[in-house]
């Protein structure tokens, strides 16, 4: 697809917070993402499920701009994220471009990645006084609120080493969080968690959605916990979207064998 | 002076530093691993006199400067009664400070083969020394190649220090030139490129075949 | 010359030693301070993503590592009034020392980097935070500990790397001994000192280092 197929914005009234436009990731000669079109309404809760190696990771790092991609262009909130405007066409992002783009999208990563030098109320205030600039007190303010949310405003003091996994993520979701991003990825957020410690987590996200109006993509194994709390579901297969539709749908009465046979296979072994 | 006069002028007993260097480092090595072997060994040993002699002499050679150690061997040991000539003095110096160094490589690749390994030989019956031998030694040797290939580095680097007690190494003559011609970049330049083709292009090379070689006999290839 | 200890000697010649000893540490702590800060260059340098620029550093790198200190002393006392440049013994002492063990603190200091999880650098990433703050507030507090241990080895290893200096007339510690015994006929004492003077700094600075490693990781809750 030429690069003037692209719009340089999205018009007012066709304006998803994220838009996925026949965007292509490849390895070498692998390719993990083939022409994916996916669109996220704002304040929808879309998760992505599929066989490991389905590209579904992938989907949100290269939101993140973690990766880059190598066709297509991803939109956020109506304007190009890896892309940007040069004389009237749309040419790969600088730095400063991704930088501004970036600050809409927050992650939270299957092994928490918090910071060991740091407390857990240090962890949520890093961002918003070194990145947002702003100042100490209010990002104690916001941080402790956040923490609170997420059940942690008593351990706010502990550095991450004394916390068990699950204490871990909820922190990691409160830093993330601290950013007021407009978009919440979670990666596989409970893959990395001892089975009796995962509701504290899921508890969390499922607060989240019920209370706030934030737009979100998830990664996960869990398909009740999907099933419960997402707007629409996402079935990866071989770098593609096989099937997507609401969760009733999606695993009441799937249409696709792949679908069928990903869905029966993730039953047993539960 | 151009290069390629200066080297027409003096490569001759640059080739001759070279060599002398090449014998020092050669000797130096030798000495350097039999003794690392010995205190390295000794070190771990249960008998209390033989640790004891291993940990004063690693402590002491890594403890003091090799340029101290060379002065005190070269100018004091003759004193004792023990007088030996430049060049043996030369290598010996190195050798010892280097080996050194050594034993706490041997001593810490002995000390990382898995405990398991100890154990199944020990489940054979093997006596100490064949378990040693047999068992420990050959797995050991592959862990502390690799950082024996830096400490012979090293060890190059330390017979440079030989020229300071006249013998007449890679150094010596090129401090020699220095001081007769004033081309010090000449000089020290030239020196710098051969040390450095020895360390690059020799040693490395060795060490790294060597290491696959030791690999290879594990059955690790 | 003769092995019979003087102990008259060794009080007359002990404070000259301890002035020079002073001044082997002053060498040795202002080699350091160049070496480490030029040894952060030159580690970072090599993660710019510039190709030519990470090939360049790490062939200088390998080639200071692998050639003698000693060479590179005489060569840059004696290559810079071949070109009008003259520098102090002290000053081309302080200089070839310091690039030196620059070479080996970068590779300390790479390690300790390439040690922190990739998941570090992902989620400054995801906070939108900038090169300069990932690295001085995340990364290097985190490469930090695991690096004092090959600090604290090339710390000794400057100090006593420091006799070399003698060769171009630093009166440091090996260039004072060298002077007593050309005075006096006399080696035992002055070079036996320097041995004891060098055991008696350098093996407690070893336990330092292995205790400064311990409260840095607790200060820094790890």
């Amino acid at each position: 697809m030429d690069m003037s197929a692209y719009p340089l914005e999205l018009p007012e009234d066709d304006r998803p917070m994220v838009r996925f436009m026949n965007v292509t990731k490849r390895y070498g000669q692998l390719v993990v993402l083939d022409s994916l079109d996916l669109d996220v309404a704002e304040g929808e809760m879309v998760t992505v499920i599929g066989p490991s190696g389905s590209g579904k990771t992938t989907v949100l790092r290269m939101l993140m701009t973690l990766e880059t991609i190598n066709g297509g262009v991803i939109y956020v909130d109506g304007k190009p994220l890896t892309h940007m405007e040069k004389g009237g066409v749309l040419v790969p992002a600088d730095e400063r471009h991704l930088r501004r783009m970036r600050s809409a999208i927050g992650m939270c990563f299957q092994h928490f990645n918090l910071f060991p030098h740091m407390t857990a109320l240090q962890n949520c205030m890093e961002g918003p006084v070194q990145v947002l600039g702003l100042s100490k007190q209010e990002a104690r303010q916001r941080s402790e609120e956040l923490l609170t949310l997420v059940g942690m405003i008593d351990k706010k003091d502990q550095h991450p080493s004394r916390l068990s996994g699950g204490q871990q993520q909820r922190v990691a979701i409160a830093r993330a969080l601290a950013m007021r991003p407009k978009v919440m990825l979670f990666d596989e957020v409970t893959s990395a968690l001892d089975p009796e410690v995962i509701g504290e987590v899921t508890n969390v996200i499922r607060k989240l959605v019920n209370e706030h109006n934030l737009t979100m993509l998830m990664v996960t194994h869990q398909m009740g916990f999907a099933k419960d709390i997402s707007d629409r579901i996402c079935f990866f297969f071989g770098g593609r979207i096989e099937e997507q539709g609401p969760p009733g749908q999606l695993f009441g009465n799937p249409q696709r064998d792949r679908t069928r046979q990903f869905l029966s296979a993730v039953k047993e072994a539960d | 002076m151009p290069i390629w006069e200066f080297l027409e002028t003096y490569g001759t007993r640059l080739a001759s530093g070279t060599l002398v260097t090449c014998a020092q480092f050669v000797l130096s090595a030798v000495i350097a691993v039999v003794i690392a072997l010995l205190a390295g060994l000794g070190k771990l040993s249960r008998n209390r006199l033989i640790r004891a002699i291993s940990v004063v002499y690693i402590e002491l050679f890594r403890g003091t400067s090799l340029l101290v150690q060379l002065y005190w061997i070269f100018f004091v040991l003759p004193l004792l009664g023990i007088t030996l000539p430049k060049f043996v003095a030369g290598f010996v110096s190195v050798g010892l400070n280097v080996g050194s160094y050594g034993a706490e490589l041997v001593r810490g690749a002995i000390q990382s083969v898995p405990k398991g390994q100890w154990e199944a030989a020990y489940a054979l019956s093997m006596s100490p020394a064949k378990r040693m031998r047999r068992i420990i030694l050959p797995q050991a040797v592959v862990i502390m190649l690799p950082p024996w290939g830096n400490l012979l580095i090293e060890l190059l680097k330390g017979t440079a220090l030989v020229a300071l007690i006249s013998v007449t190494d890679l150094m010596f003559q090129a401090r020699q030139i220095n001081a007769s011609t004033f081309l010090s970049a000449q000089a020290f330049g030239t020196a710098l490129v051969l040390y450095y083709i020895l360390a690059r292009f020799l040693i490395t090379p060795f060490m790294r075949w060597l290491e696959r070689v030791m690999a290879r006999r594990l059955g690790r290839a | 010359m003769s092995f019979h200890w003087r102990w008259d000697f060794t009080w007359e010649i002990l404070p000259r030693l301890m002035w020079a000893t002073v001044n082997t540490l002053i060498a040795a702590g202002a080699g350091y301070a160049i070496a480490l800060v030029l040894g952060l260059i030159l580690a970072l340098a090599q993660r710019t993503g510039w190709k030519p620029l990470t090939l360049a550093v790490r062939e200088f790198v390998e080639f200071i590592r692998s050639t003698p200190l000693v060479l590179q002393i005489f060569f840059v006392f004696y290559v810079g009034p071949q070109f009008g440049i003259r520098l102090s013994p002290w000053m081309s002492g302080m200089i070839a020392i310091g690039l030196h063990y620059s070479a080996y603190l970068s590779e300390v200091y790479r390690a300790g980097i390439d040690a922190v999880p990739r998941g570090q650098w992902e989620v400054c990433r995801a906070l939108n935070m900038s090169v300069r703050n990932t690295y001085a507030r995340i990364i290097i507090p985190q490469a930090l500990p695991p690096s004092i241990a090959g600090m604290g080895n090339y710390l000794v290893g400057i100090f006593k790397d420091t006799p070399m200096l003698s060769v171009i007339g630093v009166a440091e510690l090996m260039h004072t001994a060298n002077a007593i015994g050309s005075e006096s006929y006399r080696f035992l004492e002055p070079y036996t000192l320097v041995g004891l003077i060098y055991l008696a700094i350098s093996l407690p600075t070893a336990g330092l280092v292995r205790l400064f490693e311990g409260w840095v990781r607790r200060k820094l809750g790890l």
